[in-house]
This record gives C-alpha cells, structure tokens and sequence, in this order.
C-alpha cells in the first residue's frame, strides 16, 4: 500500500502534484520546527538554578522574515491549488452525462443511453464522463478516492463533477457525507471498461463477467448479488437488524404487517417484496427499500431466494 | 442585565465607586446589544437570502400581513421610546416621580404592543396562516416572536426598575440600571424599525 | 482604583470556607472556576470514554461490538459532548475565571453574580442535554439538515441544551471583556497584560459575536423539526446548504474559541521554565487578535465540496490561508523565545513542548484542507478528522494539561508528584501520535469519516490508531491519578515555585479570598526576566 492511492483518473495526477508540494513544504517546516526546539532543549537545560539568561524581548528583522516567506508560500500554494481545483470544476464539451441518484442507502445510475444500474457505476476508459448528481432523501457525497474527486449530493438542487477514467479496473464508490445508519454500507463501485468491453455490456449482454456468473449454481449467483446489489446496506446475515429484516432465518418466517395482516414469507412474498417493496411493510419496519423491478430479473430474483433459503 | 445592575458594591467585594460600576455596566450592555444584533443578524440574512430567492412570494405573502395595525405597533415603539428616554433624562436630573411615570407610559405602550401583536397572530391564524405556510411566514413568525419575546423581557425589566424607581432608590448621582433598561428598550424599538419595512412594506 | 485599597487582614485562602452553598452560590472567581474545572473534566473522561468505545469498535471492519446505528449515536455523543462541554467552555471558563483577576491584579471578575448565573445556565444546558440522551441523536455534532430534520432520533432536545448553554458562553465573554477593560489594576497598561489575558480577550470577542449565530442557527432547526418550518428543507423552498453556512459561521469562529486560550496558556508556561522574556511580545499579541477577526471569514472553507460555488469557495480558500500566517507567527515566536534561555523540562513546560511539536502538525495540515483541489479529495475523509484532533487535542488539550500541571499549586496550595506527571505525559504523548498520525494515511487513501464499518483495506492502519486509544486513554487516567492524589496530598505549595513574575504568583497558595491585600501597583510587564533588565519602553 503506497501512500497515496492509485492514480486512476486524469485528475489524479494534478491534485497529487499538488499534495506533494504542500507534503515536502510541510516536512521541511515541520522538521525545521522540531529540530530546532529539540536543540534549543537540550543545548540550554537548565543546569544550575542560578543561571543567567539575556533579555531578548524579539527582533523585527525574524519577524518579518517569518511573516514574509510564509506568507509568499501560502500565497503560491493557493495558486496552484486553485488552478487545479478551475480544472476539476470545468467539464469538456464532449462528456457524456450520466445521473447519479442517491438515496438512503443506495446509489442509482441512469445512462445517456437509456441502461440504469444500482450501485454499479460503468465508464468507458478513456472517455470523459459527467456526472449529473441528486439526492432523493438527505445529503450524500459521492467519492472515488482513485479518480480524487467528491462532491456533495443535495436533495432539491442538481450538483456534478466529471472526469476521465485512464484505467481499466475496479475501484470504490464511498458515500462521504454522513447520511445516517446505513452511511458507511452506502458503497458502490466505478466499473472503467476497455472501449472493446464497454460495448459489448452497452449492448445489452448483461453484467462484464455475465457468463461466468450465469453458471454459478443459484445460491453463489445469489450471494454476489447480495452484495453487489447493495442488499447488504440494510439486511444483516446474522440475525441483527440493521434496516430492513435480517436475511437470516427469513424464508418460512411468519409476522404481521403494518396494516394489519400476516404474512409468511415464502416465494411469492418475497418476489413481492423485492419489485413492490412499499405494499407490504412488516411491522416495525420503515418504507425505506426501492423497487428492484427493471434492475434485478427474474432469474436474478430467483438466485436471491435461493441464497435467503441457505440462510438458516 | 438584570443580574448586572445587581451586582453593584455588595458582590464580591469589588468596592467599587459608582462612577466605576456606571462604566463597566454601560460596557457591558453594549456589548450584551452587540450579542442581540448578531442574533437577530442571523435572521436578517435569512430574510436577505430568501427575498433574493423567491421575490414573488415575498410580496405576495406579505399583502396578507395588516399594515395599519403594523403601522399603529411602530408608532407606540417610537413614542415609548420617546417616554424612556424622558424617564433616563428625568431621573439623571433627580425627578423621581416624573422618571416612574414616564416608565410607567413606557411600560403601558408595550403592552399596547403585545395587545395589537396578539389580534394580529389571531386573525392570521383565523386565515389558516402558520408558521409553515411558506418561508415568507416562517421569518415573519420566527422575527416577530423573537422580538415579542424581547419585549416581554424588557418589560418585566422595565417593571422591576419602575417600581425601585417610585422607592426612591435612584436619584441623580446614581441611575445607571434606569439608563441600562433605558438602552434595552431602544434595541427592541430599533429592531422592531427594522422588522415593520421588511416584513410590512416589501413592494 | 489604587487609592480604593482594602485595609490589610488576616490571610484567608478561598479554599478554606466549606459547605455546599458555600461553592453553589459563590461569586468568587476562583470557587467559579473550579466549579467549571470540574464540570469540563467530568464530561470530557465521559466523552473520552465514549471515543475509546468507538475505537474499539473501529478495530475490525465489521460492527462487532456495537451496530451501526448505536456507533452513530456515539460519535454524536463525544463530538458534541467534546465541543460543547468541554473545549468551547473549557480553558476560558476554568482557567480564564481563575486567571484573569489575579493576573490583571482585580479582586475579581466586573459581574461576578452574572459569572456565577454563568455556570448555572452551563449547567442546565448539561441536564437538558442528559436528558437528551434518553433518545440519543444520531446526526454528528455538525446536526446537518436535512437529516437532522428528518431523523427519529431527539434533536430538539440537545440543540436546545447546546442553545442554553450558548447564554453562557456569550455571558462569560461579556463578563471578561468588561473585566479586561476595566478592572485592570494601576499601572497595568495593554502592552504590560500577559499573553494569556490577550488570548482571553480575543476568545471572549469571538464568543460574543459568534455564538448568538449559533444559537438562532439551533432555533431555526428546532422550529424546522417541531414547527414545519422549511428554511433548510429543499421540499419547502429551503436551503440545506443554508444550516451548513449559518452553522460554519459560529463553529469555525468557535475553533478559535478552543484554541486561542491554549495559546495564551503556552505563552505563560514558555518563559517562565526558559527564564526569558516572551520573544515578539506584541506580534503574538495582536496575532492573537488577528486569528479572531480573520476567523470571521473563513467559514465555508468546510464547505468546499457542498455545492457552493466556485467563486466563494476560491475567496474562502483565499482567506483560509490567511490564517496560518498570524498562527505561524506565534509558533516560530515560541521557538524563538527557548534561544539561550535556561530550559526546565517541569511538566508543565513538557505540554508546552508537545503542544508546539503537535500544533504544528495541526495547522500544516489545515494548509493540505485550505488548497482547494486537494480539499476535495481530503473532505470528510479521516484526514480531516485527523487534522481536527491534532488541533484540538494537540493543541487545546495539551495548553489545558499544562495549564492544569502549571497552576495546580497556585490554586489547590497542593504538590503533584512530578515524576509521575512525567510519565502520564509521555503515554498521552505517545499515544496520541499513535492514535492519530495513521488517520492521515487512511484519509489519503480514502478512508471516509462516520463509518461504523470500513473496507478490509484499512483494517492494519485502524487497529493500529486502536491500540493508541489505549495507550493516550492510560495516559490520561494517569495523570488525572496523580493529579486528584495531589490534592490529598501532605507537600504544601510555595507560593513561587517557578520564580514567575506574573502577579498570581505574587501573592499566597492558594490565593486568599479577596486575591490582593491591597490592589497591586504595575511598574513593568509581565516578562522582565533575564539579566540587563530594562523598563519595557
């Protein structure tokens, strides 16, 4: 692990030059610092107790000189912090746009080309993108710390950013304004595409590694989409209650609504539960979850069920 | 600023001269007048950022607020301002009687003030309109309350220094809380100067 | 004021009255700013307590201890028990009650009656704040709208605690810029005044300005939660990025509230263990004056990536970088203060030392937080709060360790055990670094801040800022061991023990009840040591 992370995004490489000098600026005052207060402590402890001492009350030419050259440091870094920063906030012309949504806990992708994912972000290497963000709910902070960009999401006001992924690769979506419960399951992930792979997965053939994942037996395809899909932010594995109910012992469970009625959970119930998630509240429980209708198929469903019912 | 004018010469034995106490009293309820500012500034910059955002419904909204009864609210803040000040001069010339009477007019006008704020709030609740309504009506609520709240403190100051006023215990080398109250009222009048254009006469 | 002296009497230190009402209704200075010493270190063991839960929490990446949720409430609980209760009161109310009439040699504060009605509305701020915690909130100190509006958890409950106890901030701050102004003793002209009394004149103008903000801030969003108001909700026409403006505006001027007084603190501790005159008397002065005004403008510096826009946050980052010349200013000072001075590593002098090693981390990295672009990646990540503790732990709490190891014996007549102090020193040293220094690490690579869980990435570097939480946390216990032992202590205090020239040292430990047999009459600053002694011009 480097100190900095890697560099994936054309962005990354200003904002570290930038880190950098205002790192060794830091390290040469810091250790300037240091230095000369440890030498100063050692070189005139106090060795009897009727020691003479001068009367320096100050200097004006120090004061100037550590007024001034501070001040021209600060001044420069400034600068340069401010050039890069008109760089990051000035998307091209040529960007594509994709919306963000974010919502309690969760992030939505809608495309310019009409596709819409959840919690997977897909980019093409190399191409410009622009990011056209919302909140559904409260604050949220969209974050890759390998592209070194955020920006706030607010709910009633369109905010963005963009940039141009330079590699191929997998790297971490964090929600960086707290959101509250399930803020720090709020993950997601930026998939960046060769040109090649992006658009095979525009045309429709399903996630990057569709094949590999289609021949997993129900349980596992379950189990990854558990994960992938964000169902992890609200439902534990163990038996605790995070938001929604824990997954764990939930197939055959037996409960009462909010409205009223009981209900068992068995195949139908949940296929209800993952499409129309706001008609059946179970008690206790808060209206929270989003339709997966158009996001999961019913293959796909299938596996979560198949998944839930390993969960004993 | 009650506990303040308190504190004279019994306190901690601080021993000091009434020139003294007069000072630091009159320092201090400046600078409790520059705390009150900053408070109702905080209010004032809302109402600044909304009007700039949402100029229709400012005015719109504000042609249900009753300009007359604003209008009438605004000249008994003045004239009581006039008494108080009466009352300040008065005492500071040792007119004992004078300077309670003039606080007494001062206090009645006060009252007056509530009485016509209480009809207002009543008719806009009787027209359905809450604090909620709009942002409009939120700083309009939120402004006005907090300033009724100040005059309901400065008169249950004002009433505390009447009183010790008609005992005889201020006279013309010693006035300093009757010129603290005094000072109190003139904020809550010059907050109310404010308050009565932005919200009443925004067109 | 010199010809209105007390007639000399019998030497009674304010310690020595007893009785409950004795200390609940007391107007004297001193007995005040005990009251407050006690009430600032109650809550911050018990949100010190709550951090080392967090820490431990934070060992592995899944919620194993706690759930998300109760790990929510608890950096909530320490961040606004912490600010509120302890750092923003903390120095000025304890020390400052103390300090500022023996220093400026005054029998005591302009309003001691308003000082004392001061520590009683802090501490009904405290208990409506406690029963707050029977549904604990969930927001983080900062209470951003629109969660905090939309939560279930109570927050009009300790924002209306933290409202109340914003009266006695700014009721203290009014106190002692009076007291300041006109109850210095003759003679005791501005450029004679210790550093720490600028320090505390600053702080209380910041207190008074700042904090009315704060609490109409609070107000608002109280009537937003039990009203319906929309000023901060978006689907009512409103602004959340409004709260987040209104509520810099008090809180970063409140940073300065922290940190100022510590300042001031080092700048007493400094000259008297190097037996030398404070080096640049007057640019540390009006430094210290020139961080409080500057504060006034920086606020949107932690709003960089909120949505402002892209002008305001240039001027803002502009402003931002400021502030670190005054504060560089004050640290090269100090440095410069320690040439050919005869060094005592006393305690005391040790946090002094600290202080500077880790305030400068501190403001370094605040340059890292003030460059816009490198902002944007280190926002809301463990950078920042990293750079915060550096700051507030690394400076305030080691100015308040000192003043606490440096004052003791003027205050309680009582001796500590030094070479235990020593010890406590080097662990609360240590462990800090510890704890702290790899959170810069894991905000670089990315590391958000307020997450119960956290990526398997991470997990060395966070174990790691765990196992110092331990070592900072026995640290502390130590020292508070020793200290509180010292009270019980045999070893009476000399008056003098460190040859200070300042005025409290010139009168017995602890202080008699009225400070001064008769009110002190300046003929020079507070700095005089050192040979070839001269009339400060």
């Amino acid at each position: 692990m480097t100190w900095i992370p890697e560099a994936a995004s054309n962005l990354a490489g200003k904002v570290d030059g930038v880190l950098l000098v205002i790192t060794l600026i830091s390290i040469f005052f810091f250790v300037l610092i240091s230095a000369v207060l440890i030498y100063f402590a050692v070189k005139y402890r106090r060795r009897r107790e009727d020691e003479e001492t001068p009367y320096i009350t100050g200097n004006e030419t120090f004061e100037i000189i550590w007024t001034v050259i501070p001040s021209i440091l600060l001044i420069l870094l400034f600068v340069y912090g401010y050039v890069v920063y008109k760089d990051m906030r000035t998307p091209p012309k040529d960007a594509v746009d994709i919306t963000v949504t974010g919502k309690q806990w969760l992030w939505t992708f809608d495309y310019y080309n009409g596709k819409k994912t959840l919690n997977e972000l897909y980019v093409k290497q190399n191409v410009p993108v622009r990011m056209i963000m919302r909140a559904d709910d409260v604050l949220h902070s969209f974050f890759i710390p390998q592209f070194r960009v955020k920006q706030d999401i607010l709910p009633g006001r369109y905010t963005q950013l963009w940039f141009i992924p330079t590699k191929v690769g997998t790297f971490d979506i964090f929600c960086a304004e707290y959101c509250g419960t399930g803020h720090s399951a709020m993950l997601g992930k930026v998939i960046v595409l060769s040109p090649e792979a992006y658009d095979i997965w525009e045309k429709g053939i399903g996630m990057d590694d569709g094949a590999a994942v289609s021949s997993l037996p129900p349980a596992e395809l379950g189990e990854k989409i558990y994960k992938q899909k964000g169902c992890n932010a609200c439902h534990s594995l163990d038996g605790s209650v995070v938001i929604g109910p824990s997954f764990k012992g939930l197939f055959g469970r037996t409960g009462v609504l909010e409205n009223g009625k009981s209900y068992t959970a068995d195949e139908n119930y949940l296929i209800a539960s993952i499409y129309e998630p706001q008609e059946e509240i179970v008690e206790g429980f808060q209206p929270v979850m989003p339709s997966f209708k158009g996001i999961l198929s019913e293959n796909e469903v299938d596996a979560v069920i198949a998944f839930i019912k390993t969960l004993k | 600023m009650e506990q303040a004018n308190m504190d004279h010469a019994e306190g901690h034995d601080l021993h000091l001269t009434p020139e003294q106490e007069y000072g630091i009293s009159k320092l201090g309820m400046w600078l409790f007048l520059g705390t009150e500012i900053m408070l109702f500034g905080g209010l004032f910059a809302a109402y600044a950022i909304f009007r700039a955002k949402y100029p229709e419904m400012f005015l719109e909204s504000h042609q249900e607020l009753n300009r007359e009864m604003g209008a009438v609210n605004t000249c008994i803040l003045i004239f009581s301002s006039l008494t108080m000040a009466i009352g300040v001069t008065a005492i500071q010339r040792g007119k004992q009687m004078l300077a309670g009477i003039m606080i007494l007019v001062t206090i009645i006008c006060g009252l007056g003030f509530g009485v016509v704020k209480y009809f207002e709030y009543g008719a806009k609740f009787a027209h359905h309109i809450y604090p909620d309504t709009n942002i409009f009506f939120s700083l309009y609520f939120m402004m006005t309350g907090l300033h009724m709240l100040h005059v309901f403190i400065g008169l249950a100051v004002l009433g505390v220094i009447m009183v010790l006023t008609f005992k005889g215990k201020f006279n013309e080398k010693y006035s300093t809380p009757v010129e603290m109250g005094g000072l109190y009222w003139h904020l809550v009048d010059l907050v109310w100067i404010y308050l009565f254009p932005l919200l009443y006469l925004v067109g | 004021m010199a010809n209105h002296t007390v007639a000399t009497n019998v030497y009674v230190p304010f310690l020595e009255q007893k009785g409950f009402l004795s200390w609940f209704l007391t107007t004297d200075h001193k007995r005040i700013g005990i009251l407050y010493l006690i009430s600032i270190s109650l809550f911050f063991l018990i949100a010190g307590v709550l951090a080392l839960l967090m820490r431990f929490e934070l060992m592995t990446p899944m919620s194993d201890f706690v759930s998300p949720h109760t790990y929510n409430v608890l950096f909530t609980l320490h961040g606004s028990l912490m600010v509120f209760f302890f750092i923003v009161p903390g120095l000025a109310a304890s020390f400052g009650n103390f300090l500022i009439p023996l220093m400026i040699g005054a029998p005591d504060v302009a309003f001691p009656k308003l000082n004392l009605a001061s520590y009683w509305i802090y501490i009904v701020g405290a208990i409506i704040t406690l029963i707050a915690l029977l549904s604990p909130a969930d927001t983080g100190w900062t209470f951003y709208t629109p969660y905090s509006a939309t939560t279930d958890t109570d927050v009009v409950m300790i924002t209306f605690g933290v409202f109340v106890l914003g009266f006695s901030s700014i009721l203290t701050g009014m106190n002692f810029i009076v007291t300041i102004h006109k109850m210095r003793a003759p003679g005791m002209t501005w450029h004679r005044l210790p550093l720490f009394i600028w320090a505390s004149y600053a702080t209380a103008v910041l207190q008074l300005l700042a904090t009315p903000v704060v609490g109409i801030t609070l107000l608002m969003l109280i009537a937003e939660r039990s009203l319906g108001v929309g000023f901060f909700d978006p689907a009512k026409g409103g602004d959340p990025v409004l709260f987040q403006n209104f509520f810099w505006f008090y809180s970063h001027p409140a940073v300065y509230i922290m940190i100022i007084p510590a300042m001031g603190v080092i700048s007493e501790i400094i000259p008297v263990f190097a037996r030398k005159p404070i080096f640049g008397y007057k640019a540390i002065a009006y430094s210290s004056l020139g961080i409080a005004f500057i504060s006034f403008l920086v606020w949107a510096h932690h709003m960089f990536t909120s949505g402002i826009s892209e002008v305001a946050a240039t001027i803002f980052s502009f402003l931002t970088f400021l502030v670190a010349i005054p504060t560089a200013i004050k640290v090269f000072n100090w440095t410069a203060t320690l040439y050919k001075g005869s060094i005592e590593l006393h305690s005391a002098m040790l946090y002094a030392l600290g202080f500077i090693f880790l305030f400068t981390i501190g403001g370094l990295t605040g340059v890292f937080l003030g460059a816009l672009a490198v902002d944007i990646h280190l926002h809301d990540t463990y950078f920042v709060v990293a750079h915060m503790h550096y700051v507030m732990i690394g400076g305030t709490v080691m100015g308040f360790f000192g003043a606490l190891h440096f004052w003791y014996p003027k205050w309680f007549g009582k001796m500590f055990n030094e070479s235990v102090a020593k010890l406590a020193w080097f662990l609360v040293f240590v462990g800090f670094n510890i704890t702290f220094f790899p959170q810069f690490f894991l905000g670089i690579q990315g590391m958000p801040r307020r997450y119960a869980t956290y990526p398997e990435e991470f997990e060395s570097l966070m174990a790691l800022s765990t196992y110092g939480s331990w070592i900072l946390g026995l640290g502390v216990l130590i020292m508070t061991v020793n200290l509180i032992k010292g009270l019980f202590s045999d070893e009476k205090a000399p008056q003098n023990p460190y040859g200070s020239l300042s005025l409290e040292w010139q009168v017995p430990s602890p202080p008699p009840t009225l400070n001064f047999d008769k009110i002190p009459i300046v003929t020079d600053w507070t700095y005089g040591y050192g040979k070839k002694k001269e009339v400060d011009a």
